[in-house]
């Protein structure tokens, strides 16, 4: 078990409280829980800063499988190894999984119901929404960034116009973009 | 549901399939879709077209992480695969349960591994200076998928001209995000109130 390299301000006290919070966090997040992690652990609980979140974000977006998944595996690892890890992952999926199974047996009987249709329709909005706002939010943390703000937000913006606008595979995206920023920043950081 | 004859090398098929497809899952469980599809619906006739599409929606609409859709999908592989059976009702939500938990361990068991290995051993290094420029150099990347995020989903509005209440409700959530530390859930439940009163 290592120690947190955390500039953080709070940190959790047992596997139970990784398990509560990722629980707590998992069903708050409709239409994806990125937002709410970020309101959640950083912004609430003060378990990463900003900085952190975004580089933790970073890593477990390039690994394979479910980022936010990824994400609770790195934290709860990080706090309290693999007891921590399996604390974090179960409060992720256990109450969600059995949640949406009991709704899909429950779906079939309301599923043409207009008002139904309406309310996911604005719920999708609103989730376009909570994510615009917390990458607005993401972007004050690259005034820090050794490539200095211009490049850093010049990065993000090709980002978004090669991943959103062009629909460019995000393999590629990672291997050019990525690469250019990573090697960049390699430069800036020499000793 | 659709019947059907799944023999146990086909549920073997199927968990293989997903341990395969879980280190191949870069950027998301939802971008693998696609491939699901055509494996699940085309290929072997596992659940049918509806059947598919709404477990994409559904775990869409319920909280939790995206990639609860896969359990679904082996949800309606188990319903499917019990009516073949001839299960009775009380075996069926067994049979479902059981399709729900392969398809779910197969596609996480290889990426948690991979990932708790990797991160472990980036954190142990994080003082190299290689370690430390890929880690912020993705910062701005990491903005930017962010933001694309959040087009991607708020595209799914349509046209402007006569979808302008979902784009305006989109902004002023983005704004209220950005500016307030206004609880997320009275959001979201504005939002589906505003929707299930057809006024977006």
């Amino acid at each position: 078990m290592t120690s947190p390299p955390c500039a953080a301000a709070a940190r959790p006290e047992s596997p139970r409280a990784l398990f509560v919070a990722f629980t707590g966090l998992a069903l708050q997040g409709f239409g994806g829980v990125l937002a709410v992690v970020q309101r959640e652990l950083v912004e609430r609980r003060r378990w990463l800063t900003n900085e952190e979140f975004i580089e933790d974000w970073a890593v477990a977006q390039v690994m394979p499988g479910p980022n936010v998944v990824n994400l609770a595996l790195m934290i709860g690892d990080r706090h309290f190894g693999l007891r921590g890890a399996a604390a974090a992952l179960a409060g992720m999926l256990a109450v969600p999984t059995l949640l949406l199974l009991a709704l899909a047996a429950l779906y079939a009987g309301f599923a043409d119901h207009p008002a139904m249709a309406g309310a996911l329709r604005g719920m999708g909005a609103v989730a376009a929404g909570l994510i615009g706002g917390m990458a607005l939010k993401l972007a004050a943390a690259l005034r820090q960034h050794p490539l200095g703000w211009p490049i850093a937000g010049a990065l993000a913006i090709l980002t978004a116009l090669a991943v959103g606008g062009l629909r460019v595979p995000l393999p590629w995206v990672m291997l050019a973009l990525g690469g250019a920023a990573c090697g960049l920043t390699w430069r800036r950081l020499a000793p | 549901m659709t019947p059907l004859a799944l023999e146990w090398t086909g549920w073997l098929q199927l968990f293989g399939y997903y341990l395969g497809l879980s280190l191949l899952s870069v950027g998301g469980a939802i971008s693998t879709a696609p491939d699901m599809h055509r494996i699940l619906v085309s290929e072997h006739g596992w659940i049918s077209d509806p059947q598919f599409a709404a477990s994409i929606a559904l775990a869409q609409a319920a909280p939790g992480p995206n990639v609860l859709f896969i359990a679904l999908l082996g949800w309606n592989v188990g319903l499917n695969a019990a009516a073949g059976a001839g299960a009775g009702s009380g075996a069926t939500w067994g049979w479902a349960l059981a399709g729900a938990a392969v398809c779910m361990l197969g596609i996480m068991l290889p990426s948690t591994t991979l990932t708790l290995l990797a991160t472990r051993w980036a954190h142990r290094n994080r003082q190299r200076r290689a370690v430390r420029a890929f880690r912020l150099g993705l910062a701005p990347i990491v903005v930017g998928l962010v933001a694309a995020t959040a087009w991607v989903l708020g595209r799914a509005h349509g046209v402007a001209a006569s979808d302008w209440p979902l784009w305006l409700l989109s902004l002023a959530c983005g704004l209220l995000v950005w500016r307030t530390r206004l609880h997320l859930l009275w959001l979201l439940g504005a939002g589906a109130a505003l929707g299930a009163a057809g006024w977006v």
